[in-house]
């Protein structure tokens, strides 16, 4: 049974695409929520599975490698996949109301979200570095349309930027990997790193397949196009985006890094990539202080976001520091993914309520939207890493580790990037306690918001306060299959 | 579950008490005025049972620990010993008494649902400081404080609030990181390692191992604490904070925020590093400068305030540090006052916030020229006035002289005769700010033409606490020899922290 | 010279060229080119690979190339079709950025 779960969760959201377009959403609403659903127990049914019996493994249509593609489901996917799921059923949710009201059936959204939703699964259930790729590409060809989708002029050239940078990272990322091939002759993710040492040809391609990766993770200096497509897209796709598409390039980075490249994760090595993530700690969250937009200020907290997970690769080659910043790091992405999604969302209402976000706007809109609100504070207080959130477990471990092992530079970067979270998250919140300037009327009181919008975000969003109870479990699940230097 | 598992989680309920008080708070419509107040008091009033059962269980010797295993390796551990039953006591009451009157003094004004939301919270945040067993939990519940006070700081919305609240975080959010840094670097160092009366033994192995890094990550976490016990040179954020409504004054000088830091000095010197191993690597010799700089400029900054909540507030700032430098003196005695200073403290500053509220809801007054004659027309609440305002003095039998006495009696104990230079100075420099105060309010004549104002019906609420905390003031004082009185509680805990030999 | 390592030392030149391309030029149709002369240049780097034993035929670059091609193909047409909406939308034919 536990088998046919891996092809499954890939499955379901693919059919339910293929259905919704098929017979059009207005007939096939409740298909998606029941698809949506039923991802999600698969997803969560997986979890269980690698939590009590170890890693699972599947081969699809019963071909094995090197010519079958293998599906292989560790802790850490088990994780990412739960996540994915809680995740795309808020957004999916959250999506229908939301897309309702803004006036359109979402004939275009549902489609390209669910089989983003396939892809995303897919690409954590993967062990092999081609369908990796085809999957990398899947994520672009849906994402794109997805920030285009308002149709006016800033999303489609985001979307057009975003298109070209990721295209031109498949293309390096496929380079790698057939250079990898040409050396192992072997596509799996682990046995091409049992079989590549520290040679030439496998730095090469560790190259090549990294910078193409952070091309479509908006890694600093490859960000550019990232704030423009994910705050120009509709709220939902925001949030799939922000909280799920751009990580799991990240993903995938470490994974590479802990399974197939270890051998080349010298300390010079580790310095730059956690460099590159520490400039993007602190000049994204510098960026998000400066916006007059709240989708503008989230996008730019993702880009910092996703930094803290390049500080694991100086810190997991030191013993002292290795089990600890794994953990750190990995609660870091799921407690970013519950938070991020929660503040796209919350952002969503303050555009169907006000017909915009800037962050202005925020002033005197506590009666109509106090839910919304504490979803909106609830989620920034993970993001700058303070207690009782997931996000504040995170840092504790990531500090802990960089502190363990001496690294006391990294541990700087960590405590500094959270002041800097703090500084942008108070700046938004400290609007929304503002008083409404002298003179002003309101010309037309908000609209009312449906129940799924207005508990969505906070259903989210608190997810990552969950984590506070759950940090053991889900540590111990990310151990199973871990590789050594990390249990 | 069994009465025995219900009565062993009693530190669980008495959290979740205000906790579950302020989610239904929030969940709560503006308008629900009544509903608001029930529970407002109805939370107050079981947590204050409920701890009052604490308090019944450690007198007959039981002590609670609840545990949950939050990562691998860190515990979120509540404790109940003596040390956290003064704090979370003192909380336990004096929340009470503020919601009584906070809910009398903020009537009129709007988005009362967040601001009673938060107060409960930030009473959870408080509650959780003083039963926190280890610094992990500590630091928890330390943060959670600071997100709470933020939107009671900024509650009135206008540009001066907002601004305080700005002072507010970049101060309390940067201690944060000071203490963090610390804490993660015991938890580095020594693992999980919970308080322990007079030191914990590991930390005294490491002091002596790697003595430059403990004394960093020691100096590191009081720093972090020393923000929010206002230590010279991080107080500058309290007088600020004044803007914020009279309650939230109150709270955030008597209860929460200034007692949780120096609280915090408590713990730390005395149950993670342990009096000795601060002094030996010099850094308890420091706080005591510090502290007795802090009090020293704390009167002499108050000399100057002609804002009756300005004068207040930085004597809090040197009032506090009466603790802070019981604690870094060492020595029993020195400790007892510093404890007792803690309660006694609270009672009189929080009953004069209350008066200085009083005054500026019912008749407009808020500078200190303005109280001319005042007390013959408001003969209770300038009564209650002049009992906190005697007791900062430290002048018998208020509380306030209890605590000068035991700190003048430590420091003569400790051979530092100069202290008791800075306390008398520190006496006098009290009676120089207060007793103006009082002279205004009692014998100055009243200004012709003061504007009649009838005073409304919910003022009696606002009365009744100050007189309350008034009376309690003046009683620990008198009853200092009753074996559960403030001074009573403090030996008790005085002896677990130095055990007689 | 192998056949294997004339058709990468080709990729390579080509990869250059488009690399070069994808740089330099702002015209989107040109660079949704570049990026397909990219691609092209890995599949043929694959197809050489795929002949990298003379004794012996590798298929399974050739199936990497095939799925490649398949998804190159749609990328390509999804790029063209927004290029065109971006144009009917704006009159540009390049990124706002690239203004000058």
């Amino acid at each position: 049974m536990s088998g046919v779960a891996l092809p499954l969760s890939f499955f379901v959201p693919l059919l339910t695409a293929l259905v919704v377009f098929v017979i059009g959403v207005r007939r096939a609403y409740g298909v998606i929520l029941l698809g949506a659903l039923t991802t999600l127990a698969v997803a969560l049914y997986v979890a269980y599975a690698v939590a009590v019996g170890g890693p699972q493994v599947h081969y699809l249509g019963g071909w094995e490698p090197p010519l079958g593609v293998e599906l292989y489901a560790d802790g850490l996917s088990a994780l990412m996949l739960a996540m994915t799921a809680l995740v795309g059923a808020g957004v999916t949710l959250y999506a229908g109301p939301y897309l309702r009201g803004k006036g359109h059936d979402g004939e275009r959204f549902w489609p390209l979200w669910l089989v983003q939703w396939a892809t995303l699964n897919g690409t954590f259930l993967s062990a092999d570095l081609f369908n990796l790729y085809v999957m990398l590409e899947l994520l672009t060809l849906t994402a794109a349309p997805l920030a285009a989708m308002a149709g006016d002029r800033p999303s489609l050239a985001a979307a057009m930027r975003y298109l070209l940078l990721a295209l031109l990272g498949s293309m390096a990322y496929l380079l790698g990997v057939a250079l990898l091939y040409g050396g192992t002759g072997t596509l799996h993710l682990r046995e091409a790193g049992e079989l590549a040492g520290a040679e030439p040809y496998t730095a090469v391609a560790a190259a090549l397949m990294t910078a193409g990766l952070f091309a479509k993770a908006a890694v600093f200096p490859l960000h550019i196009w990232l704030m423009p497509a994910h705050s120009n897209a509709p709220a939902p796709a925001s949030a799939a985006l922000s909280a799920l598409v751009a990580k799991a390039g990240l993903y995938l980075v470490l994974r590479l890094w802990l399974w197939t490249f270890p051998a080349l994760l010298s300390a010079p090595m580790g310095w730059l990539i956690g460099g590159l993530g520490a400039v993007a700690v602190v000049y994204g969250s510098v960026q998000a202080l400066r916006q007059p937009r709240l989708k503008q200020v989230i996008a730019y907290s993702t880009i910092a976001q996703l930094g803290y997970l390049l500080l694991l690769l100086p810190l997991v080659a030191l013993p002292a520091a290795a089990v600890s910043a794994w953990h750190g790091v990995v609660l870091h992405a799921l407690a970013h993914g519950f938070a991020k999604a929660g503040a796209f969302l919350a952002a969503g209402n303050m555009i169907y309520c006000l017909g915009h976000d800037r962050l202005e706007g925020l002033r005197g809109v506590t009666p109509y939207l106090s839910v919304t609100l504490l979803a909106l504070g609830l989620a920034f207080v993970s993001l700058m890493g303070l207690p009782p959130s997931g996000g504040f477990l995170a840092k504790w471990l990531l500090l802990e580790g960089a502190l363990a092992a001496g690294q006391w530079f990294w541990g700087g970067v960590v405590l500094l990037g959270g002041l800097i979270a703090a500084a942008y998250s108070f700046r938004v919140l400290a609007l929304a306690h503002a008083e409404v300037p002298h003179g002003y009327a309101e010309i037309r009181s908000p609209r009312r918001l449906p129940p799924a919008m207005e508990w969505a975000p906070l259903a989210l969003v608190l997810l990552a306060y969950g984590m506070l109870l759950g940090g053991v479990p889900i540590l111990e699940l990310l151990d199973q299959g871990a590789p050594e230097g990390v249990r | 579950m069994s009465l025995d598992a219900v009565h062993e989680l009693l530190p669980l309920w008495a959290l979740l008490a205000s906790v579950i008080t302020a989610v239904v708070i929030f969940a709560l419509r503006d308008h629900r005025q009544r509903q608001r107040t029930f529970w407002n008091l109805f939370g107050a009033s079981v947590k204050l049972v409920l701890v009052l059962l604490m308090l019944h269980g450690v007198m007959l010797g039981h002590s609670y620990e609840v545990v949950y295993p939050v990562l691998p390796g860190v515990t979120l551990l509540l404790t109940v010993d003596a040390l956290a039953l003064l704090f979370a006591f003192l909380s336990a009451v004096l929340w009470l008494v503020t919601t009584v009157y906070a809910v009398a003094y903020l009537e009129h004004s709007g988005q009362r649902a967040r601001f009673f939301g938060f107060f409960s919270l930030c009473v959870a945040a408080t509650f959780g400081i003083a039963l926190a067993g280890n610094l992990f939990t500590f630091f928890l519940f330390y943060e959670l404080l600071t997100l709470a006070t933020w939107p009671l700081v900024v509650h009135r919305g206008h540009p001066a609030a907002l601004a305080a609240g700005r002072t507010y975080l970049a101060y309390t959010l940067g201690g944060g990181v000071a203490l963090l840094t610390g804490v993660v670097a015991v938890q580095a160092a020594l693992g999980d390692v919970a308080f322990s009366a007079g030191g914990i033994p590991a930390f005294s192995d490491w002091a002596e191992a790697e003595p430059f890094q403990a004394t960093a990550v020691l100096a590191l976490m009081l720093a972090g604490v020393g923000v929010k016990a206002a230590l010279v040179p991080l107080h500058r954020w309290l007088p600020v904070a004044m803007v914020a409504p009279a309650p939230v004054s109150a709270l955030l000088h008597a209860v929460a925020v200034v007692k949780a830091g120096a609280f915090g000095v408590v713990r730390i010197l005395q149950d993670v590093a342990g009096p000795e191993v601060a002094q030996t690597l010099g850094v308890a010799p420091v706080l005591v400068a510090l502290a007795a700089v802090t009090i020293l400029y704390g009167s002499v900054r108050a000399l100057a305030q002609t804002d009756l909540k300005r004068r207040l507030a930085f004597s809090t700032v040197s009032q506090v540090s009466y603790i802070t430098l019981g604690v870094a003196l060492g020595g029993p005695l020195a400790l007892l006052g510093g404890l007792v200073h803690l309660v006694h403290q609270g009672l009189m500053k929080i009953t004069l916030f209350f008066c200085a509220g009083y005054y500026a809801e019912t008749r407009g007054i808020h500078r200190i020229d303005e109280l001319d004659g005042i007390g013959p027309r408001m003969p209770w609440i300038s009564a209650a006035f002049t009992v906190g305002a005697l007791g900062m003095i430290g002048l018998p039998p208020v509380a306030g002289f209890i605590s000068k006495w035991y700190l003048g009696l430590g420091a003569l104990e400790q051979g530092q005769t100069w202290l008791l230079g800075v306390l008398v100075l520190s006496t006098l420099l009290n009676a120089a700010y207060f007793l103006p105060v009082l002279r205004r309010i009692w014998m100055l004549p009243e200004p012709a033409g003061r504007p009649e104002v009838p005073p409304e019906r919910a003022s009696r609420w606002l009365l009744y606490p100050a007189l309350f905390t008034a009376a309690a003031a003046l009683l620990a004082g008198l009853l200092a020899a009753w074996d559960v009185s403030p001074l009573g509680w403090a030996q008790r805990i005085v002896e677990q922290e130095y055990p007689a030999p | 010279m192998t056949q294997a390592a004339f058709f990468s030392l080709v990729a390579g030149a080509l990869s250059g060229i488009a690399i070069y391309g994808l740089i330099t030029q702002r015209h989107l149709l040109r660079r949704i080119l570049a990026v397909n002369v990219l691609g092209n240049s890995v599949f043929l780097l694959l197809v050489a690979l795929a002949r990298r034993d003379p004794d012996y035929v590798d298929p399974v670059p050739h199936a990497m190339v095939l799925t490649g091609i398949v998804i190159a193909v749609s990328a390509t047409a999804f790029a063209l079709v927004l290029a065109r909406r971006y144009y009917s939308e704006t009159g540009l034919t390049h990124l706002p950025e690239d203004e000058e």
